[in-house]
């Protein structure tokens, strides 16, 4: 089968797309870990109940996850300006990732957290934890195996908006595929592209499995 | 210790109103295994959780060791909470951690050492009888061995008071026995006052001191336990008797009972030292009448034998004056039966009324 891309190509956007979901990730966790914290902390009910800052942290959240991926990529471009000094290359394209995928991650951490028994949180309050105590001597270990899979997902959803990334010269194999495999109508690519993908989401999400599994001792 | 005064709690839930605690008193005092009892939503769980005020009351005061829980900043209630040891139904071990990592979390709390956590952790471990256990996971261990670290994981500070909410609740009948032969040597080791709740009157009757029995948010009868088994006065607590003691006389032996027949009836209760004692023999042998023992009945409630007889007293109407007399000086509660008919119809044992003895007494005085 003929095609267009050579192999250093096809290096360089892997290169790009494992920079992009990577960097991205780092950042996204930094930022979404602790909105699901505070999520989970500040909710009704929760050991530092706080009706302000989660009736506004709540509702933001979905804003800006309602939002489709190019929109927020366009959107925010003054944004990522002011950031990284660019709206174009891999790094541009890192910051819409992280915009994006954090809200996703604090709402997943928050389903974790919440998954861990309210027994738990009772025998910590009773032990006299504090606040800090209960979130990383509790919450955060209970949780573990659970936010292990928090974590693949997010890793999953960032690969899929990283094509998109392309947009705005991010590169990376999603890029690859539209730009050579589907505008030049290269089969070959678009198969390799796609076998690529497959084989990325299959893997880390087994990877996932199996570390959560063993975080949770079953 | 621990004090309980005039204790109100009011949860809102939707717009509705649910009185949990309707003003509860309770003294808890130091040494003591202080059972309360009552039926599922009596208010049993709000009430030992005000105790370390997981929930604080809407009215009325906690006093722990002396001071009130609502003067304290929450630097000094979080103090106060690692004195409190508590240990719950469902155990509440973090599934994420080893036995020996459960144990050690209230000193990792304290920020103690590694070293003086080892040793306690050590000790603990020993005391409980799992020291083989260390490196396993919540997940390896049975009902009983998990009741068994969060009893250790309470104790690891140190505490004066242990709570304990339905503890024995998910055990069976032997692993229960044995959780709880563990807090009886807790208490009488380390001194640790015990509070703890429970729907079992077993559980209370086999470690406790002191009981209250809850309904609808109140207490209703509290007391010593003793006291409390041999002399109920609340239906709710009669009945709670009656699942561990057998206080009714089986219907064969009622139906067998005729009022011609020779003799009248009494029904007698021992307590204590005199449970163990001859006291029948004696009878027999130093008066004057003919004893038929209808129904007899001995519960052990820890040390103290609770005895309840029926008995048929046959003779002179003198002798049997003086036999109700020397049973009476040897600290027999005794009462007579009078209406045999009535007796029957109840078909249960009757808690023989203060002025029905009294009755007794009098008429066997004017003989
Ligand atoms: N956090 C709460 N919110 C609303 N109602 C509650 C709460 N906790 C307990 N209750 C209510 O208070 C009553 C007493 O409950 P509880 O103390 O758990 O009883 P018990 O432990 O004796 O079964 C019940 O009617 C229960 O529904
Ligand atoms: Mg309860």
């Amino acid at each position: 089968m003929n095609t267009i891309i050579t192999a250093d190509q096809l290096f360089q956007a892997l290169r790009e797309t494992v920079v992009m979901v990577g960097v991205s990730l780092f950042f996204g966790a930094l930022l979404g870990i602790p909105i699901g914290i505070v999520l989970v902390i500040t909710r009704p009910g929760g050991i530092l109940q706080n009706r302000f800052v989660f009736a506004v942290l709540n509702p933001l959240i979905n804003v800006v996850r309602s939002l489709p991926f190019i929109i927020l990529l366009v959107a925010i471009i003054p944004f990522t300006r002011l950031l990284v000094h660019t709206s174009i290359g891999t790094s541009a394209a890192i910051v819409p990732l992280v915009v994006y995928v954090a809200p996703y991650i604090g709402r997943l951490v928050e389903n974790s957290l919440l998954e861990v028994s309210p027994g738990i949180m009772e025998a910590a309050e009773a032990m006299g934890a504090t606040t800090f105590q209960v979130i990383w001597h509790f919450l955060l270990p209970e949780a573990f195996g659970s936010l292990i899979l928090t974590m693949t997902t997010a890793t999953i959803g960032l690969i899929g908006a990283t094509a998109m990334a392309g947009t705005v010269g991010g590169g990376g194999i999603g890029d690859l595929a539209i730009s050579y495999g589907y505008q030049r109508f290269d089969t070959f690519v678009i198969l390799v592209t796609v076998a690529i993908l497959i084989v990325f989401v299959q893997g880390i999400q087994s990877a996932g499995n199996r570390f959560a599994r063993k975080a949770r001792r079953d | 210790m621990i004090e309980l005064k005039d204790i109100h709690k009011t949860f809102t839930r939707k717009g509705q109103t649910i009185e949990a605690l309707k003003g509860v008193n309770l003294r808890v005092d130091k040494g003591d295994i202080f059972g309360v009892i009552g039926y599922s939503g009596a208010g049993k769980s709000t009430l030992i959780r005000m105790v370390n005020y997981l929930e604080r009351p809407t009215k009325g005061r906690v006093f722990v060791e002396g001071e009130a829980l609502d003067q304290f900043s929450p630097v000094q209630l979080r103090k106060t909470k690692k004195k409190i040891g508590m240990i719950f139904q469902h155990f509440n071990l973090l599934e994420s951690k080893t036995v020996y990592d459960n144990i050690a979390i209230p000193l990792v709390l304290l920020k103690q050492d590694k070293k003086s956590i080892r040793e306690r952790v050590t000790e603990l471990l020993q005391f409980i009888g799992l020291a083989d256990k260390a490196d396993s996971y919540p997940k390896e261990l049975s009902g009983g061995q998990k009741q068994r670290v969060g009893i250790a994981r309470a104790l690891a500070s140190n505490p004066s008071i242990l709570l304990c909410d339905e503890a024995t609740s998910a055990l069976d009948p032997q692993t229960t026995k044995s959780i709880l032969d563990l807090l009886k040597k807790i208490n009488e080791e380390y001194h640790i006052t015990i509070l703890m709740i429970t729907h079992e009157m077993a559980v209370i009757q086999q470690i406790c001191n002191k009981v209250a029995v809850m309904e609808q948010g109140e207490i209703i009868e509290q007391g010593e336990v003793l006291e409390v088994f041999g002399n109920p006065q609340h239906p709710t607590t009669e009945s709670f008797v009656r699942t561990v003691i057998q206080t009714s006389v089986p219907e064969s032996v009622l139906q067998s009972l005729s009022p011609e027949g020779a003799g009248r009836l009494f029904k007698l209760k021992f307590a204590g030292g005199n449970a163990s004692e001859p006291i029948i023999d004696s009878l027999i042998r130093k008066y004057n009448v003919s004893v038929n023992i209808l129904f007899a009945n001995m519960s052990q409630i820890q040390n103290t034998t609770l005895g309840m007889m029926i008995v048929q007293l046959g003779g002179e109407d003198r002798d049997i004056f003086r036999a109700v007399e020397f049973l009476g000086s040897r600290g027999v509660e005794i009462g007579e039966l009078q209406d045999l008919q009535e007796f029957q119809n109840r078909r249960k044992d009757p808690v023989i009324a203060e002025s029905h003895k009294d009755r007794v007494i009098k008429e066997v005085t004017a003989v």
